[in-house]
């Protein structure tokens, strides 16, 4: 009986540490010595264009791999505060780069991206404006205020003097996408490449000029990164035209020039 | 549940091997530490002040409200089930009672995600409540209340259940051959001989819908005074304002530990 409980619980043990292995290293065969990875820190509406941008890091650097962390911003930032292993931040915000700046290298703005309102397939409800979004018979919903896209939703309403009462808050941006697509609530602001991202299921408002918002995304490497040379080489990588292609195919803007 | 009636059984005497104190204390020092960690980094001097903002009180009270309908909520449709489930014998009876625990070992957001394809506005049964009635539960406080009853009714169903087998039916024959009703026999012999069943359920049960986080932010959404409980003010504090994260873990922590403590006599006797 004893026997037979302890046996059970070590072979608990090896499964889930093996499975944990097997989680690691899904690498061919042919990787030789034991290939480095990085852990990306990136902002959850960078999710398309990394994953895509991932595997070009991986073949360029040797079968270095990338893991990425994907979260709203304000989110990895605490993480990276509390000791998160993380070699490369990438933030939807200069605020949240700010927060980690004693912790990370020199930042560098990669991309930029503006807002739109986010609306079922077909815009059912007939949305054409930040204005629309004021009236009591809408179901808006909104970032929470904590996160970049929520502050940068509720700068653009302050901008044109507009007041929406949000039903709910969502913790990050694809949240509300998806509140959006699923039909629960009729609109939200989010990123213009969260609309390209959601794909079949929602259609973006355009937001004038003189209301939007322009997002500036920075990435800076991790000083606490045991692994700078190819973290630096990622932050190279979505730096180059390669990866500023990659960016523009789902919809984001090159920094601003200023 | 067992576990009280083995300790029960066992008694004081026991004796254990000196060498299982190892493990044991491993355990409890692997549940207790975290705790600790959080009493070390709580800002004492401003937690007065943390509380009191409107934005925490809110939430607190929130919390209240959700998890006290969602055992109301587990209550009224929960015991009943319980009932049927110790006491009627049907075909398919033990796969009503896996579909029963289902949702305790679910991951609670996959819980919100079937739960806003069940009762969402475009959901099986949210379209038709939209259309007659004009009810949509995501992002009110009933969704919230119906997120938390969703993963934590079985808590209260298997309790319950527990508590209806193991109880001495002769009880309730001698008050049938008495003369009394069901109904009476109910109210008066069943039910007051498993209220130590009853009453650990409920609290195992409000115990887990105030602690509710993943299917409420995905079912209810988070919005404070509305559908922010206390498990999501956490949550997002955590992102920008680690001291008001601890601050509104301290409070969770205190409530939850001040029902154990206050329970735990009348609820979970020992030896």
């Amino acid at each position: 009986m004893l026997r037979s409980w302890i046996r059970s619980a070590v072979v608990l043990l090896v499964v889930a540490m093996l499975a944990a292995a097997c989680g690691n290293d899904d690498e061919p065969s042919g990787g030789s010595s034991t290939s480095t990875e990085i852990k990306v820190f990136a902002a959850a509406s960078l999710t398309a264009a990394f994953n895509e941008l991932g595997p070009q890091f991986t073949a360029a650097n040797g079968g270095t791999k990338v893991t990425f962390n994907f979260a709203g911003s304000q989110a990895l930032a605490t993480q990276i505060q509390q000791g998160a292993p993380a070699d490369v931040f990438a933030s939807a915000d200069t605020t949240n780069m700010d927060k980690v700046k004693d912790l990370v290298g020199t930042p560098q703005v990669f991309a930029s991206n503006q807002l739109q309102i986010v609306v079922e397939k077909g815009n059912p409800k007939g949305v054409k404006g930040l204005d629309d979004l004021a009236s009591g018979d809408l179901k808006v919903v909104l970032a929470a205020p904590e996160v970049p896209a929520g502050r940068y939703a509720q700068q653009a309403l302050d901008q044109a003097g507009i007041t929406v009462k949000p039903v709910s808050q969502e913790d990050n941006v694809k949240a509300v996408v998806t509140k959006v697509s699923l039909g629960e609530a009729d609109a939200g602001i989010v990123y213009t490449t969260d609309v390209t991202a959601g794909g079949d299921t929602v259609d973006g408002v355009d937001i004038p000029a003189d209301q939007n918002v322009t997002a500036t995304y920075p990435i800076a490497t991790v000083k606490a990164s045991s692994n700078q040379a190819k973290a630096q080489a990622f932050m190279d990588l979505v730096l180059s035209s390669q990866g500023q292609q990659v960016l523009e195919s789902y919809g984001f803007l090159p920094p601003p020039t200023s | 549940m067992t576990g009280t009636a083995r300790r029960r059984r066992a008694g004081g005497r026991s004796r254990i091997p000196a060498l299982l104190l190892v493990p044991a204390g491993l355990a409890l020092g692997f549940l207790a530490v975290p705790l600790a960690g959080l009493l070390a980094r709580t800002p004492w001097g401003s937690l007065g002040a943390e509380l009191a903002t409107p934005r925490v009180l809110e939430a607190l009270r929130l919390s209240l409200v959700c998890s006290l309908g969602a055992v109301a909520v587990s209550l009224l449709v929960g015991v009943p089930l319980a009932f049927v489930l110790a006491r009627v014998d049907f075909p398919g009876r033990n796969l009503v009672r896996a579909l029963t625990t289902l949702s305790m070992v679910l991951p609670p957001v996959v819980g919100g995600v079937a739960l806003l394809l069940a009762f969402g506005r475009r959901g099986l049964l949210g379209r038709w409540l939209d259309q007659a009635f004009g009810i949509t539960l995501p992002f009110t406080t009933a969704g919230a209340i119906l997120a938390e009853a969703f993963v934590a009714m079985p808590f209260l169903v298997i309790s319950t259940e527990a508590g209806l087998r193991a109880m001495d039916r002769r009880f309730e024959d001698a008050a049938a051959t008495l003369g009394a009703g069901r109904w009476t026999i109910l109210r008066r012999v069943t039910l007051p001989l498993i209220a130590p069943s009853l009453g650990a359920g409920v609290a195992l049960c409000w115990a887990r819908a105030l602690g509710e986080f993943g299917a409420t932010i995905t079912f209810a959404g988070n919005l404070p005074g509305v559908t922010q409980t206390m498990p999501l003010a956490v949550y997002i504090a955590l992102e920008t304002d680690l001291e008001a994260a601890i601050a509104l873990s301290l409070v969770l922590l205190v409530v939850s530990l001040a029902v154990l403590v206050a329970l735990r006599d009348r609820w979970f006797p020992t030896a």
